[in-house]
């Protein structure tokens, strides 16, 4: 019978390969939201300082944060690293992960990293934050005789028309970084002017955060709206980009870390949570070229690193804008006011 | 001679499965363990007694969960049916009550009771609060379930199900088992997440105004805004539809029908964009196409046009989207095409019908169930691609990526994701029943026992000398596009430094000796070697299950068939991405616990990739007449001798098509892949698609092209295993009748969907 047979092959298939799943003796499975290299090189450098292994996945922000929600009866992760703060704060809010107060580091953080865990009534905590910004290919607004875009408000000047990309702020959460920004910088009204102005320029609204600046860097396009770290690292990596720091002032992001609820291996988990928020461990981040500010206010910054002196940055909101009834509200006013126009 | 008579009194399958229950409930661990199984670990582990490696049978008979102990009173009863004959009533009805008792009550078991104790609140009120507690199940509880499916099928099968036949039940109740669990649970869990309201409720009307929201509908783009995304999605595969099946049926016509000298090139060139893992053609085009691209800067060079982003959007996906489809369109009709029969051709021109006549009254309406699965298949193809789209969709929103967004993006909607999966299930689902409306009930049968010795006559020479123009363009096309991909996996960084560099092979490949010897350093091997394991595991599963289900569509008939089919058809219509979340949301919790292994990668495999082994078993098996297997089954043999003996044989391009599909889908599948990978088992398109994000364009595409080389490699190698068929018909020279009957595969797959 055939059958029989596919039971059987069904069998040896299993068999080859391994079903375990559960916690082995010393090891801590990590989910990584940020860039795989800045990912690997903590897994690696964890497993070599504690011998404890590191069963790394890496995924953005929002897919982590869909697999917590769907694992949370039977959680298969133990501690979340990096990724935009909003996810988290919504894993905290929907009780996904583990309050974790006590952290022997937490003397050594920025005011920012706390309020960031305050926020969340101690659920998740900032390991490293961006400010928000833009880029441009200097090689593309030569060639198109274009002035340096230096403000938010250059950016709606006729002449960038079909010229600048940004995220859909409905799937990236950097667009709605932007989105939130303008509306604690200019007040609702003004900021939602300015969007539809913004709107006549873009060439594309893409679905992921980061997409802008490296089309940029590949000359797809001349101007994208991101986060200045982002910019940093396309320059570094040899492309024609230019960071630039809004005049105005901007927002930012505060890249978080949290404990999942239910954790096979809480107690690595917490040691992986202490390891990663040392000075020496966070200052290697632009080692694998990623630009972000670190939390730990002895770590050494990158020379590369935009400096936050000269950078305006509003009092942004992370409770208000990060909460689902504000986000639902300004998203949908930008989809029926701004996005629904002709360009 | 001993087993023999002990076995005397005993229908022989009953016992088999008997036997095999019994292992499951009394010998093997009964719930899922830690380590692998197979390495037998847990013999050392305190077997048979301690909690975590006991079957079944002796945790009952220390006390403990004591809901399995139904299972044995339940294999005992068919011991009673010793010296009964199949054909006494009672032998029928018993099995059919054990085998849907023993089925229900381990489903019920299982739902029932979780990691939590009882697992629905009104158990609670009814019982009390349960003190125990249980994991998601292991072998001990796959074998049991598996023997009380069969038993119930042989007590049909003894009750005159299908004429009796126990391979023919058998094998129903397997497909139907499987299909159940591993897509329709599923996907109902998944949509039913479409009527969830954001504050946790269930709602109607939330529903309807999301189903027919401006978003999804709107006419915009004839009024200067944009049209809504269903209608993008729909007008595209349409397009792609119709585009890849007329350039499949010119290349099929030109490798079969003229005296075309390089048709083995054609070939090689056809399968190309097959094995191409996704993303590789979407970035092509835009390193050719793309406001910075090769190919605009050359034209704007010299022209002094202003360069544009035009290739954003539906010209570049159509452009993407025709490439990596048309071969799957080729591989369809390439078969049908040889299958039909020259004596019905030479019959047209008997009755002097020119050969414009033959080819457009005969040759191509024998051709139809070809076209249509053709057009179907790029239809859906392009429904549910996902990675084309990604890169290269500009402001032309379509559902599949809108479904991925809608939940990993910021607004994490499930349910607008539910949605927009029914709107495109809709859809697909639609272009199925077309298909088969417009095939109707004809007869297209052109391949029987009987003695079929022809020559196709050539086609009309306007017609041949426009395939040739048209078949010579696209080459030209796809060679190109196929030159830069290779070309940019060795430049250092495309559009900025194109010095030559090997970088890029060494960063993911590299292979280092230490004193433990060979040590693979590369970053690309592990999810490298996860691929090919998983995909050479998938493969042949995946063939067999296909195969099996469209011989009982084909060949059988039976109570059901419709919905049977419906069902098995129904995987191919949705995309990934909702088969990974849905999976995530099914297989996480107990009775089955299956996410962060391999084996749910092999499942979403098998499950995704088996309508392509029906549907190319379907096209091989109604151009085989009837009347073989009846001349075998009147000669004596049984179904399955039948089965084994003549059809699959015959079958040999559908199996290579099924292995060969399988394998390369496993290799660049994506959209539900990234849902279901973990930290123990990644695999290389994930992994790709993570470089792509990170603009490490010179990775991807040395990683892509690796891959291209193994597959092509795997791909000869089944070729050689499972050999061709071989039709006996005259042929006009050797060479001719040699590529003849060196059936390709109809092979069907994606590059960038999956």
């Amino acid at each position: 019978m055939i059958s029989r047979n596919l039971l059987f092959a069904a069998g040896v298939a299993f068999g080859a390969l391994s079903a375990a799943q559960a916690a082995r003796a010393d090891s801590v499975t990590l989910y990584c939201s940020a860039d795989e290299a800045w990912c690997q090189q903590l897994a690696r450098g964890f497993e070599e300082e504690t011998g404890i292994t590191v069963d790394m996945t890496r995924k953005s922000s929002g897919e982590t944060f869909a697999q917590v929600k769907a694992e949370s009866a039977n959680p298969k992760g133990d501690v979340w690293w990096g990724g935009t703060g909003d996810p988290h704060l919504q894993a905290a809010a929907e009780d996904l992960t583990e309050v974790y107060a006590d952290s022997p580091l937490r003397p050594e953080l920025y005011d920012w990293a706390i309020k960031q865990a305050e926020a969340s009534g101690n659920r998740t905590i900032g390991v490293y934050s961006g400010a928000l910004g833009f880029g441009y290919n200097k090689d593309l607004l030569a060639k198109n005789n274009l002035p340096e875009p230096k403000c938010w408000a250059d950016l709606i000047k006729p002449e960038y028309k079909g010229h600048i990309q940004v995220a859909n702020p409905n799937s990236s959460g950097t667009a709605y970084t932007m989105l939130a920004t303008l509306v604690q910088l200019m007040g609702e009204e003004k900021a939602f002017d300015y969007l539809k102005a913004l709107h006549k320029n873009i060439n594309q609204y893409t679905k992921s955060g980061s997409a802008p600046i490296k089309a940029a860097g590949l000359g797809e396009t001349t101007i994208g709206i991101v986060f200045l770290h982002d910019a940093v690292a396309q320059a570094v990596a040899g492309f024609p980009i230019e960071p630039v720091a809004p005049c105005e002032g901007t927002g930012y992001e505060i890249g978080s870390m949290s404990l999942i609820k239910g954790a096979r291996n809480p107690e690595e988990a917490k040691k992986f949570y202490n390891w990663v928020l040392q000075a020496k461990v966070q200052e290697k981040a632009a080692e694998v070229n990623s630009f972000q500010i670190p939390s730990n206010k002895n770590a050494k910054i990158s020379d590369k690193v935009p400096d936050i002196s000269k950078i305006k940055l509003i009092d942004y909101d992370f409770k208000k804008y990060g909460s689902s009834e504000e986000r639902k509200r300004l998203l949908s006013k930008w989809d029926n006011d701004v996005a629904s126009l002709p360009q | 001679m001993r087993a023999e008579s002990s076995t005397a009194g005993f229908h022989p399958t009953v016992l088999l499965w008997l036997a095999v229950g019994w292992i499951g409930y009394a010998v093997v661990p009964w719930y899922g363990l830690d380590d692998n199984f197979f390495l037998l670990g847990w013999l050392l582990d305190g077997y048979p007694l301690d909690d975590d490696v006991a079957p079944a049978l002796f945790l009952n008979l220390q006390g403990q969960k004591l809901w399995l102990a139904p299972f044995a009173l339940l294999l005992a009863l068919p011991l009673t049916l010793y010296g009964r004959n199949r054909n006494d009533p009672l032998f029928g009805k018993l099995l059919i009550a054990v085998g849907a008792i023993g089925m229900g009550w381990f489903f019920m078991q299982g739902f029932g009771i979780g990691l939590r104790g009882w697992n629905f609140a009104w158990l609670n009120q009814l019982f009390g609060e349960l003190d125990d507690r249980q994991f998601g199940m292991g072998y001990g509880a796959l074998l049991t379930v598996t023997a009380f499916l069969f038993l119930f099928c042989v007590g049909l099968a003894a009750r005159g199900a299908v004429g009796g036949d126990v391979f023919v039940v058998s094998a129903i109740g397997f497909v139907v088992a499987t299909v159940g669990v591993f897509i329709f649970m599923p996907v109902l869990q998944m949509l039913a997440n479409a009527l969830v309201t954001p504050d946790g409720g269930y709602s109607l009307g939330s529903f309807i105004s999301k189903i027919f929201s401006e978003r999804l509908w709107s006419l915009g783009c004839f009024t200067g805004t944009r049209c809504g995304v269903a209608l993008n999605s729909l007008f595209l595969a349409i397009l792609v539809g119709v585009l890849t099946t007329l350039l499949g049926l010119v290349f099929a016509l030109v490798a079969t029908r003229t005296g075309f000298r390089y048709r083995r090139l054609l070939r090689a060139l056809t399968v190309l964009p097959i094995i191409t893992p996704p993303f590789v053609i979407g970035l092509a085009i835009i390193l050719l196409f793309g406001l910075s691209g090769a190919v605009t800067q050359f034209v704007s060079g010299i022209f002094g046009i202003q360069p544009t982003r035009w290739v954003y959007g539906l010209p570049g996906l159509l452009m993407a989207q025709v490439l990596a489809f048309t071969p799957i369109a080729f591989l369809v009709l390439i078969g049908v095409v040889e299958g039909v029969s020259p004596s019905m051709e030479e019959a047209s021109q008997t009755l002097r019908a020119n050969r414009w006549q033959t080819f457009w009254n005969v040759s191509l309406p024998l051709m139809r169930p070809g076209l249509a699965n053709a057009f179907l298949l790029g239809f859906i193809e392009s429904m549910a691609d996902f990675g084309n789209p990604l890169v290269l969709g500009g402001n032309f929103d379509v559902l599949s990526t809108e479904i991925f967004f809608a939940i990993v993006g910021a607004q994490n909607d499930p349910a607008q994701a539910a949605v927009l999966a029914i709107v495109l299930l809709f859809f697909t689902l639609g272009a199925f029943y077309a298909q088969r409306f417009w095939l109707g009930r004809k007869s297209y049968t052109t391949m029987s026992g009987k003695g079929d010795a022809g020559v196709h006559p050539r086609l009309p020479s306007l017609l041949e000398k426009g395939l040739f123009t048209v078949a010579g363009l696209w080459a030209f096309f796809t060679i190109f596009v196929y030159a830069t991909i290779f070309y940019g996996s060795f430049v250092t960084r495309w559009g900025i430094d194109y010095s030559l560099t090997l970088q890029h092979y060494v960063k993911s490949f590299s292979i280092g000796r230490t004193e433990h010897g060979i040590h693979f350093s590369g970053a690309a091997w592990s999810s490298f070697w996860t691929t090919i394991e998983i995909a050479l595991i998938s493969a042949p599963l995946t063939a067999a299950i296909g195969l099996v289900t469209a011989y009982l569509l084909v060949r059988q008939h039976f109570k059901g068939k419709e919905a049977f089919e419906f069902g098995t058809m129904l995987s191919f219509a949705i995309p990934g991405t909702v088969i990974g979340v849905a999976y995530v949301i099914a297989f996480n919790v107990p009775p089955i616990e299956l996410t962060g292994t391999g084996i749910i990668l092999v499942l979403s495999f098998i499950f995704r990739n088996m309508p392509v082994g029906v549907r190319a078993g379907i096209a091989s098996m109604s151009q085989i007449d009837k009347s073989l297997d009846e001349s075998s089954l009147t000669l004596g043999a049984n179904s399955w001798q039948t089965f084994r003996k003549v059809i699959l044989p015959l079958l040999r391009p559908a199996i290579l098509a099924a292995l060969v599909y399988s394998f390369v889908r496993a290799m660049t599948a994506i959209s539900a892949i990234i849902f279901l990978v973990s930290a123990r088992y990644d695999m290389s398109t994930s992994y790709i698609v993570g470089r792509v994000e990170n603009n490490e364009y010179g990775i991807a595409i040395a990683y892509s092209t690796v891959l291209i080389v193994v597959m092509l490699i795997v791909i000869g190698l089944m070729q050689l295993v499972v050999g061709s068929r071989r039709i006996g018909r005259r042929g006009v020279e050797s060479d001719m009748s040699q590529s003849r009957t060196n059936v390709a595969a109809p092979v069907v797959q994606t590059p960038g969907a999956g």
